[in-house]
C-alpha cells in the first residue's frame, strides 16, 4: 500500500547570485510500514527530500501526496496539523528545549496538541518506560549521554503514534555503542510498522535498511526498492 | 493548547532566564509604581485643598467687593469707581431668609506689642458671627459677645502663635495689647486651627469691626462671609445678596459672590487635571518598559531560535507559536504590574508615615489604569517579537543549533 507518493519534486534556492537545484525532479513511492536509508554526499539534496517529507519545506513544482491527500493544496494550519498526528521527527542535535525534563520534553507534542492532562502523564511514562527512560524522567538533557538524548527525543517522535518517522543522520552526534543502540530503538519501532525514513552519511547503517536510496545532484541515482 | 499549559509552558520560559526576567519585571513594576504613587499624590494635593475648603465652614458664600468684568473701549468720560462694600451693606443682607448668619471682614496689618514685645500682625476686623461661620474654637476665654456691632469696643481675641510669642506660658486674659495707637483687652485665645485659606488663623488678632473702622480710618471691607441657611438654600442666597447690595449701589451691581461649592468644584478640576498629567507623565516610563519588553522578547527568538523551528515541526502552527511568545509579555507585564502595586502600596505608606497630615491615597482609577497600560504595552510591544518567532522558517531555525 503506498502512503507516500512523491512526482518530479523539484526545489530551487536562491543563494546569492546563484541558483541552486536541491531537487531537480524527484519521484519516489514509500509504503508503509518500510524502512529506508537515504544515501549520499553533502549538496545531494537528501535533508531538503527529508524536509519536503515531513511538510517543513514546499516543493517549487511536482505532487506530494500523503495518504491519498495533496499536501501542497494544504494551507500552513492544516500542513502542522499533518505534522502533529503523521509524522515524527529525530534530528542530529537532538532539539531537546534544555529547561524542561526528559518527560517534559517528551509531553510537548500532546500539550501542543492540547491532550488532557490526565491521559498525558501516562502516555508520557508508557513510552518512556518503552525505551527504557522511566527512571530519566525528571532529568533535564544536560544531565542525560547523548544516546539518552537522542532516545528522549525518539520518545517525543513517536508519543503521538505518527504514521511516518523522518531521520536526519540521528547518529551523527554519538559514539557508536549508543549510536548502535539509537538505530536499534528506530528499528524496533519500524518493527511495530512506523514507516521510517532515514538520512544518513554512514554506508553501515544505510546497509541495515530494507530500502535503500543514493542521491547525487538533486536526483535519485539509485534506489533498491524502486517503484513497485 | 490549553491556557494552563500556554501559560505554564510560558512561564517556564521566563524562569528558565532568571537575572533577564527580574530586571524587567523591575522596569516595569518601577513604571507601575510611579504612575500609581504620583497620581496618590496628586489626588493628596486635592484632597488636602478640599479639606481646606471645608474647614472654611459649610455652605459658605464669599462677597467680594468689585466685579470680575471686561470694560474697555473709549475711557469713559466719568470715572469707573466701585463703590466698598461696608458694614452696613454687611447687616443689611441679614434681611434675607435665606442668610443665616453673616460677618464683615475687614483686614489690615498693625503692629501689635505688650511689655516691650512687639509684633506685626494681620488684624481681622469682623463680629461675633464670624466664630460659627469659620467654624473656630477658643483655647482659652470667649471669642466677641454679641452686642451692638457699631460700637467700637476695644477687646480682642488673639491667635495661639500671638499669645505665644507675646505672653509665653502666662495666660494673657484680661491683659491689654497695644495695637498700633490704641489699647485693646484679651478676652480669648483662639485654638489651633492650622492653616484656612492660606491665612495662619494662629497668627491673627480678631476685633470688633467698629474698632478695626476706626484703627484703619477707612469703612471698606476686605469681604463679607456668608452662611446660608442650608446647602438648598446657597442659591437663594447668592441671588438675595445680588439683589440687597445691587439696590445698596444704586443699581449697580458691582460685588462677585463666590459659593464655596463653586471654588472647590474650580480646585477639583484644578487638581484631578494635575493628577492625570502627573499620571501620564509616569506613563511614559511605561511605554519604555514597553519597548524594553520588545528588546527582551527580540533577543528571546534569536536565542530560542531552534526552540522555534522544534515547535514547529512538532506542529504548532504559526499562531501558535505567535500566542507563546505574546503570553510571555503579558506575563512579564502583568507580574511586573502587580509587584509594582505592591511597591507603590508601600510607598504610599511610607509617605503617609512621613507625612502624616497630608492625605497621600492613589485614586481608584489609577491602579486599574496603570496595570491596564502595563499589559497594553507588554502586548502592543509584544506582536512585534512574536510575530518575528511565529514567521520563522522551521528549516533554517532547525539548522542552527
Amino acid at each position: 500500500m503506498k502512503t507516500i507518493r512523491l512526482e518530479k519534486i523539484r526545489r530551487i534556492f536562491q543563494v546569492g547570485d546563484e541558483t541552486v537545484h536541491a531537487l531537480h525532479g524527484v519521484t519516489l513511492d514509500i509504503s508503509k510500514s518500510e524502512y529506508i536509508a537515504i544515501m549520499g554526499p553533502s549538496g545531494s539534496g537528501k535533508s531538503t527530500l527529508l524536509n519536503i517529507l515531513g511538510l517543513l519545506d514546499r516543493p517549487d513544482a511536482g505532487l506530494y501526496q500523503l495518504e491519498n491527500v495533496d499536501t501542497t493544496e494544504l494551507s500552513d494550519l492544516q500542513q502542522a496539523e499533518v505534522r502533529r498526528h503523521k509524522i515524527g521527527f529525530v534530528f542530529q542535535f537532538f532539539h531537546l528545549i534544555p529547561r524542561l525534563t526528559a518527560a517534559e520534553n517528551v509531553e510537548l507534542p500532546l500539550i501542543l496538541a492540547g491532550v488532557d492532562p490526565k491521559q498525558r502523564k501516562q502516555r508520557v511514562t508508557a513510552t518512556l518506560e518503552g525505551l527504557g527512560l522511566a527512571d530519566r524522567a525528571r532529568h533535564r538533557p544536560d544531565q542525560l549521554s547523548g544516546g539518552q538524548r537522542q532516545r528522549v527525543a525518539i520518545a517525543r517522535a513517536t508519543i503521538m503514534k505518527p504514521a511516518m518517522i523522518l531521520a536526519d543522520e540521528p547518529t551523527g552526534n554519538l559514539d557508536r555503542v549508543s549510536g548502535n543502540d539509537v538505530v536499534k530503538t528506530i528499528e524496533a519501532l519500524n518493527q511495530q510498522g512506523m514507516t521510517v525514513v532515514m538520512v544518513t552519511h554512514d554506508p553501515e547503517l544505510g546497509q541495515r535498511a530494507r530500502r535503500m536510496i543514493q542521491m547525487a545532484d538533486g536526483q535519485i541515482t539509485s534506489d533498491s526498492g524502486g517503484p513497485a | 493548547m490549553r491556557i494552563a499549559d500556554l501559560s505554564r509552558f510560558s512561564t517556564r520560559a521566563l524562569t528558565g532566564y532568571p537575572l533577564r526576567t527580574s530586571l524587567m519585571l523591575l522596569a516595569m513594576a518601577i513604571g507601575v509604581s510611579s504612575v500609581v504613587v504620583l497620581t496618590a499624590l496628586g489626588e493628596g494635593a486635592r484632597r488636602y485643598v478640599a479639606g481646606q475648603f471645608t474647614s472654611l465652614g459649610t455652605h459658605l458664600l464669599i462677597v467680594l467687593p468689585g466685579r470680575s468684568e471686561t470694560t474697555g473701549g473709549p475711557p469713559p468720560m466719568m470715572g469707573e469707581t466701585p463703590r466698598d462694600l461696608t458694614v452696613e451693606d454687611a447687616l443689611a443682607l441679614k434681611r434675607s431668609s435665606a442668610v443665616y448668619k453673616v460677618a464683615p471682614i475687614m483686614v489690615g496689618s498693625a503692629p501689635v506689642s505688650h511689655k516691650g514685645l512687639e509684633r506685626e500682625v494681620t488684624i481681622i476686623g469682623s463680629t461675633p458671627e464670624m466664630y460659627e461661620i469659620r467654624d473656630l474654637a477658643m483655647a482659652q476665654g470667649k471669642f466677641l459677645g454679641p452686642g451692638d456691632v457699631l460700637r467700637a469696643e476695644a477687646l480682642c481675641v488673639v491667635g495661639h502663635k500671638v499669645k505665644s510669642e507675646l505672653f509665653g506660658n502666662e495666660s494673657p486674659l484680661g491683659r491689654f495689647v497695644r495695637i498700633g495707637e490704641r489699647r485693646f483687652r484679651i478676652i480669648g485665645v483662639m485654638a489651633k486651627k492650622g492653616q484656612s485659606l492660606g491665612l495662619d488663623m494662629s497668627d491673627v488678632v480678631v476685633i470688633p469691626v467698629a474698632s478695626a473702622e476706626a484703627l484703619f480710618n477707612r469703612s471698606s471691607l476686605f469681604r463679607i462671609l456668608v452662611r446660608a441657611r442650608d446647602r438648598d438654600a446657597i442659591g437663594r442666597a447668592k441671588q438675595a445678596i445680588t439683589d440687597i447690595i445691587q439696590s445698596r449701589h444704586d443699581g449697580e451691581d458691582d460685588v462677585t459672590v463666590i459659593t464655596q461649592d463653586a471654588l472647590l468644584a474650580t480646585f477639583d478640576r484644578i487638581f484631578t487635571a494635575l493628577t492625570l498629567a502627573v499620571g501620564g507623565i509616569a506613563a511614559i516610563s511605561l511605554l519604555v518598559a514597553g519597548i524594553l519588553i520588545m528588546n527582551v522578547m527580540l533577543i528571546a527568538v534569536s536565542q530560542r531560535t531552534s526552540e522555534i523551528g522544534l515547535l514547529k515541526a512538532l506542529g504548532a502552527p504559526g499562531p501558535q507559536i505567535l500566542r507563546l511568545f505574546l503570553t510571555e509579555s503579558a506575563l512579564l507585564s502583568l507580574v511586573g504590574a502587580a509587584g509594582g502595586l505592591v511597591l507603590s502600596f508601600g510607598g504610599c505608606l511610607l509617605i503617609r508615615r512621613i507625612f502624616p497630615e497630608f492625605p497621600v491615597s492613589a485614586p481608584s482609577w489609577s491602579p486599574v489604569a496603570a496595570v491596564g497600560v502595563a499589559l497594553a504595552s507588554g502586548l502592543i510591544f509584544g506582536v512585534l517579537p512574536a510575530r518575528k518567532a511565529a514567521r520563522l522558517d522551521p528549516v533554517a531555525a532547525l539548522s542552527r543549533r
